[in-house]
């Protein structure tokens, strides 16, 4: 008798849960060849729920009710549920939810989850559940995965899409809004929150295969450009606010000015670099130091100096691609041996913005530790050339054209101030975040670095020389700090790229 | 009549003897003369033009107790005549095993092939294949390699400027996959105490 009334009590209270939290707002969007179509979800803590019969009315289930289960099913096939356990019995087998199903008024609640591990593997046609868009993929439709991302530019801004797997879109202008079009069945995005300088107001889904961006008061120009990255098309949109817009700075909110002030000056010098340049830095190639037969150096327990500059290189990879939006090509993606001017050769024949050398040291005394950060340098006859000038070539049809002929052993000549300031940015973020290694930058004749045409650097992580070190580099802490003052250090250089005055020489 | 063994051997010894002192001892001096001088020290070490016994002081150098940095220590080194044979003599005496307390930068068993200098000053120095095939690698280690030779050259003789480095007679890239040696490296004092 008590158990009875504990379990109707718990009912009760389970009821008035559902009554008094539970919200209409969300629903999923099941997607198909036929169209679109909303279930409303409820919410419950942070459990979202679907009813059983809005489901039952889209795939044709039958439910059932008997002491106590509920029975769900598609042809022959059935699910078993009870509202006592977070559970569901397919054929024997045993699936488990995030929460218990539950009844609210004459309805069955389940969990929003029961689709795609239960309902998924009793249904005909493939059904693929994206939570974080609330989309319910119904059969083989193309519905690409936007990821979105606003980057302020001063005067300028950049939204960049990127679509899994390949997607082609179109562009078009129309007033104050830039429309983009996919091709695809659908569209499984999340527009970003967008703290709008006055170029760029938002990005919102117009429907099932489009995207706006809505152009604030200060907008001038916009140009698009497309990439293929593995199973990626990325598209970059960089935005320039109007001459007069530009020479105001900073920029006026929008929300205060609907019409920008003109102002006094020359147009910033970031405005038509920006415009030959869509971005600072396009690309940035690291170099997993060593690989094959050339080990490098072999710490005391044994980790190989190529192995462990090849796990970093990935790891920063990832970090920079996804969360800076930036292109990265490793010189090596696997264990093999590469001459010193191949690995520059990657960097300069992809026009890489930044190139970063990846190493690990070892010094003839094992209590040496610490991180060193290379510049190139130079002997005094180098430095002494004349400045490298333009010469008259000879081209292909006849005629000819100037043309910066750059010496390949000191191409790197030139960029010697913006290496210093890469290296003098990323002292400070590894002394940040990994301050036991001491970072210090110094310059050194180093061959892979005298040879590239941008930003470059040589980075030796750690002594592998070291016992203690040799244990720290390999491990994932490590370098995900290391990671993290890398990523910083590129979005502050690339910051001062795009500030008036920072362009490239 | 048979010849035994012995007394073939014994005549093709005293054949050997007879022409090794018609060759040697026998024939006018002026044919030993006109051989060049550099070919009899071709073969390292260069001891024959070397003065017996005769000594410098020279600065050689040594990983600095830090670890990170080179320290020179003077000691006395044969005397060359002449700037090259002075500069083997050196370069000799700093690819000795080093006496305890000190650390060399050097790989073990690495030797000296050839050295020449020209005459803008700059050193061409070929080592055996050691120099690169037994580096336990590390920029910092490479850095220390190269510029210990770098400064016993040019700091020990002032009319050497700059090194070029060779490994078994060719130019190389770089020791162990950093520093530039396609061209002379020329002295650098932030790698020494």
């Amino acid at each position: 008798m008590t158990k009875a009334l504990s379990a109707a009590f718990a009912f009760g209270v389970v009821v008035l849960i559902v009554v008094t939290l539970a919200g209409q707002g969300p629903a999923l969007t099941l997607v198909s060849r036929d169209g679109r179509r909303p279930v409303s979800l409820t919410v419950v803590g942070d459990q979202e729920f679907v009813a059983l019969d809005d489901l039952a009315a889209a795939f044709q289930l039958t439910v059932r009710e008997e002491s106590g289960a509920v029975t769900v099913s598609y042809k022959n096939r059935t699910i078993v549920l009870t509202g006592e356990q977070p559970l569901a019995s397919i054929s024997g087998r045993l699936i488990s939810l995030p929460a218990r199903p539950m009844r609210s008024g004459s309805r069955w609640l389940v969990p929003v989850e029961f689709i795609s591990r239960a309902l998924a593997t009793i249904y005909d046609t493939r059904l693929d559940l994206h939570r974080p868009s609330r989309l319910l993929i119904i059969g083989d439709i193309r519905v690409p995965r936007l990821t979105i991302r606003h980057e302020p530019l001063g005067n300028a801004a950049r939204v960049t899409i990127d679509a899994t797997p390949r997607t082609i879109s179109a562009i078009s202008q129309d007033g104050s809004r830039l429309t983009i079009r996919f091709d695809a069945d659908a569209l499984d995005v999340t527009p970003p929150a967008i703290q709008s300088q006055g170029i760029v107001a938002a990005v919102r889904v117009v429907d099932a295969s489009t995207l706006a961006v809505d152009l604030g008061p200060r907008f001038g120009s916009f140009r698009a450009t497309t990439e293929t990255i593995e199973t990626t098309t990325r598209l970059v949109i960089d935005f320039a606010a109007t001459q007069t817009a530009a020479a105001g700075s900073p920029a006026p909110p929008p929300s205060t000015s609907s019409v920008p002030t003109p102002l006094p000056g020359p147009p910033p010098a970031d405005l038509p670099a920006l415009r030959q340049t869509p971005s600072p830095i396009g690309t940035i190639v690291l170099d997993p130091g060593h690989g094959g037969q050339e080990t490098g150096a072999t710490g005391p327990g044994g980790t190989l100096e190529k192995d462990l500059t090849l796990a970093v290189a990935r790891r920063l990879k990832t970090a920079i691609e996804t969360r800076l939006g930036i292109r990265v090509i490793l010189t090596r993606d696997d264990d093999r041996s590469m001459a010193v001017d191949d690995r520059a050769a990657v960097a300069n024949n992809n026009k890489a913005g930044l190139f970063l050398s990846l190493h690990a040291n070892a010094a003839p005394r094992p209590t040496v530790t610490g991180t060193s950060i290379y510049v190139a340098s130079f002997g005094d006859a180098d430095l002494a050339r004349a400045p490298l000038a333009a010469d008259r070539v000879p081209v292909f049809g006849g005629g000819s054209r100037d043309m910066a002929l750059v010496p390949w052993n000191i191409a790197q000549m030139r960029f010697l101030k913006q290496s210093a300031e890469v290296a003098g940015l990323l002292e400070g973020q590894l002394q940040e975040h990994l301050p036991q290694f001491t970072p210090q930058v110094s310059s050194a004749p180093f061959r892979v670095l005298v040879s590239t045409n941008m930003p470059a650097l040589l980075i030796e992580m750690g002594y592998l020389s070291n016992p203690d070190q040799e244990a720290t580099l390999a491990g994932g802490d490590f370098q995900n700090a290391f990671a993290q003052a890398v990523v910083e250090t590129v979005t502050r250089f690339r910051e001062l790229l795009a500030a008036p005055g920072g362009a490239l020489p | 009549m048979r010849i035994g063994p012995a007394v073939v051997g014994g005549g093709l010894a005293v054949v050997a003897a007879i022409l090794a002192w018609v060759l040697f001892v026998g024939l006018p001096n002026g044919t030993t003369r006109r051989a060049p001088p550099v070919r009899r020290t071709a073969a390292f070490p260069p001891g024959a033009v070397v003065a017996p016994g005769r000594k410098i002081k020279a600065r050689l150098f040594y990983v600095a107790d830090s670890g990170t940095k080179l320290t020179s220590v003077e000691q006395d080194v044969p005397y060359g005549e002449g700037t090259v044979e002075q500069a083997r003599a050196i370069l000799t005496a700093q690819l000795a095993p080093a006496a305890l307390p000190f650390v060399s930068a050097v790989p073990a068993g690495t030797t000296l092939r050839a050295l020449f200098v020209t005459p803008n000053g700059e050193a061409f120095v070929d080592f055996s294949h050691e120099l690169t095939t037994a580096h336990p690698g590390g920029s910092l280690n490479e850095l220390l390699t190269v510029y210990t030779i770098v400064h016993a050259l040019t700091t020990n003789l002032p009319v050497v400027t700059a090194v070029q480095f060779l490994v078994d007679g060719k130019q190389i890239d770089t020791l162990a996959g950093h520093v530039d040696l396609r061209r002379p490296l020329v002295k650098n004092l932030s790698w020494v105490e």
